[in-house]
C-alpha cells in the first residue's frame, strides 16, 4: 500500500470519509523524528491490513495543521469513521504502531 | 538463546552490534524507538573524525544501515524488564521474552520532566522538551523556556528569532550555561529573565496557557520548552544494579557493572564527557567485555 499524501483538498474524501481506519502522520521536512518515522510507517504500509496511511506536510498545510491543534510532531492520529479515536505524539515503535493499527 | 543482548540502538549500541557479530557472537539489539538514538534531533555534527557536517540522522540511519549489513539483528521493540537467572538472562519486552547470556545496556538518556501533576496532558498541547522540533507552532507567540544549562540557553536564542516574547526560567540567578551563550540571551531584547524561580503549576484548560512560579508570579504563555537536562534510562531495567548519583549506571572505563555479565556503554554511563565519540567507544569496550566474559563463563 502507498501512503497517500493528505492535502486539504483530499482530506474529506480520504480520511474522513473513509470505510477503512486512517493513520494521519502530520510531519515536516525541518523534523528529525518525522523523517525516522517515515521509513517505519512505509514498512507498515507495505506489509499492508485493513487500514490506510495519509502524511500531511503541516508546513504545505497549515489549515489542516491548525484545525487539529497540531503543535508537537510527529503527530499521530487515528481516524474511524471520521472520528479521532488516538492521538500520539513523538517517535512511536513499530509495534506500538501495529498495535494502534490493530496488526499483529 | 542469544550470546549478547543489546538495550539500545544508539552510537553506543549498534557499534557493541557491530563489534560483537565481528566476534562471532550472535546479537540482538533492542531499540524502542529509532536507530540512531538522541543523535538524530541534532542538525549537523561536526566533532565526529571523518564525518564532517553530516545530520544527526543521516549519522543514525547510516550506523543503522553498517550494523544490519553485517548481520546485526535489530529488533524494534521496548525493553520493560531484565532478569538474571543463574548465567542467563531473560529479556522481557512488551510481547515476547528472549534469552541471551550478557547484556550490554546502551538505552541512553530521556529528558528529565519538571515533575508536575498535570504535565503529561499538556504533552503537544503547549508543553515540548525539543525547542528545534516544536519551535515552528510558536510564530508571533509568547513561549518559555525552564532551565539554565546550554541547552536552555541554545533553545531560548533559537525560540527567540520565532517568538514574539520567550521567557527563560532558571530556578538559580546565574546560569550554567558558557558566558557567550549568556551574553547572547541577554543582548536579546524579546527574552526576558525570570531567575530564582521554579515552575510550580501549569494553568490552562486543553491547552496550556500559562504557568506559575514558586515566587508568586503567574506567566500567560502559548508554549513552554523544558529544557532541564536528562536522565539515563535506567529505571526498573535490571534488578541490583548499582547506579550512582543522577541514576546512572555506575562502570569505569571497563564498562562492567557490578552485576557479571552486565556491561553498560554510551550516555547511560557514569562518566565526564557524553558525546558520540565516547559513545562508540564505549560499545567497542563494552563488546569486547561481553566477549571475554562468555568465554570465562563457559
Amino acid at each position: 500500500m502507498i501512503i497517500i499524501n493528505g492535502t486539504n483538498d483530499n482530506f474529506q474524501k480520504e480520511v474522513l470519509e473513509s470505510e477503512l481506519p486512517v493513520l494521519v502522520d502530520f510531519n515536516a521536512t525541518w523534523c528529525p523524528p518525522c523523517q525516522a518515522l517515515h521509513p517505519i510507517l512505509e514498512e507498515i504500509a507495505n506489509e499492508g491490513g485493513d487500514f490506510k496511511i495519509v502524511a500531511v506536510d503541516i508546513d504545505d498545510e497549515e489549515e489542516l495543521a491548525e484545525k487539529f491543534n497540531i503543535s508537537s510532531i510527529p503527530c499521530l492520529i487515528l481516524f474511524n469513521d471520521g472520528v479521532e479515536v488516538d492521538r500520539k505524539i513523538g517517535l512511536q515503535p513499530k509495534k506500538r504502531l501495529q498495535k494502534m493499527l490493530g496488526v499483529k | 538463546m542469544y550470546d549478547i543482548a543489546i538495550v539500545g540502538a544508539g552510537p553506543a549500541g549498534l557499534t557493541a552490534g557491530i563489534y560483537a557479530v565481528r566476534a562471532n557472537k550472535k546479537v540482538i539489539v533492542f531499540e524502542a524507538l529509532t536507530a540512531g538514538g538522541q543523535i538524530i534531533n541534532t542538525s549537523h555534527i561536526d566533532n565526529y573524525p571523518v564525518a564532517p557536517h553530516i545530520t544527526g540522522l543521516e549519522f543514525g540511519q547510516t550506523l543503522e544501515k553498517q550494523a544490519k549489513d553485517l548481520d546485526v539483528e535489530i529488533e524494534y521493540s521496548e525493553v520493560t524488564h531484565i532478569v538474571k537467572e543463574n548465567n542467563r538472562f531473560m529479556i522481557r519486552t512488551e510481547d515476547e521474552t528472549y534469552f541471551s547470556r550478557a547484556v550490554i545496556i546502551a538505552s541512553g538518556t530521556s529528558p528529565r520532566k519538571l515533575g508536575l501533576e498535570n504535565e503529561d496532558v499538556f504533552v503537544g498541547k503547549g508543553i515540548s522538551y525539543c525547542a528545534t522540533c516544536d519551535g515552528a507552532f510558536y510564530k508571533g507567540k509568547t513561549v518559555a523556556v525552564n532551565g539554565g544549562g546550554n541547552s536552555a540557553l541554545h533553545e531560548a536564542l533559537y525560540l527567540s528569532d520565532i517568538a514574539a516574547k520567550v521567557y527563560l526560567i532558571h530556578r538559580r540567578n546565574e546560569f550554567r550555561a558558557s558566558d557567550n551563550l549568556v551574553d547572547k540571551v541577554k543582548a536579546k531584547d524579546n527574552i526576558e529573565l525570570v531567575l530564582e524561580s521554579s515552575i510550580i503549576e501549569l494553568l490552562g484548560d486543553g491547552h496550556l496557557q500559562g504557568i506559575k512560579t514558586d515566587t508568586g508570579r503567574e506567566i500567560e504563555l502559548d508554549g513552554l520548552f523544558v529544557s532541564i537536562g536528562r536522565t539515563p534510562n535506567t529505571k526498573n531495567l535490571i534488578d541490583g544494579l548499582e547506579l550512582v548519583e543522577g541514576d546512572y549506571a555506575k562502570a569505569n572505563e571497563d564498562c562492567h557493572t557490578n552485576i557479571p555479565g552486565v556491561f553498560v556503554a554510551g550516555d547511560v554511563r557514569s562518566k565526564e564527557l557524553r558525546q558520540l565519540v565516547t559513545a562508540t567507544s564505549d560499545g567497542a569496550i563494552a563488546a569486547t567485555e561481553a566477549v571475554n566474559y562468555l568465554k570465562e563463563v563457559q
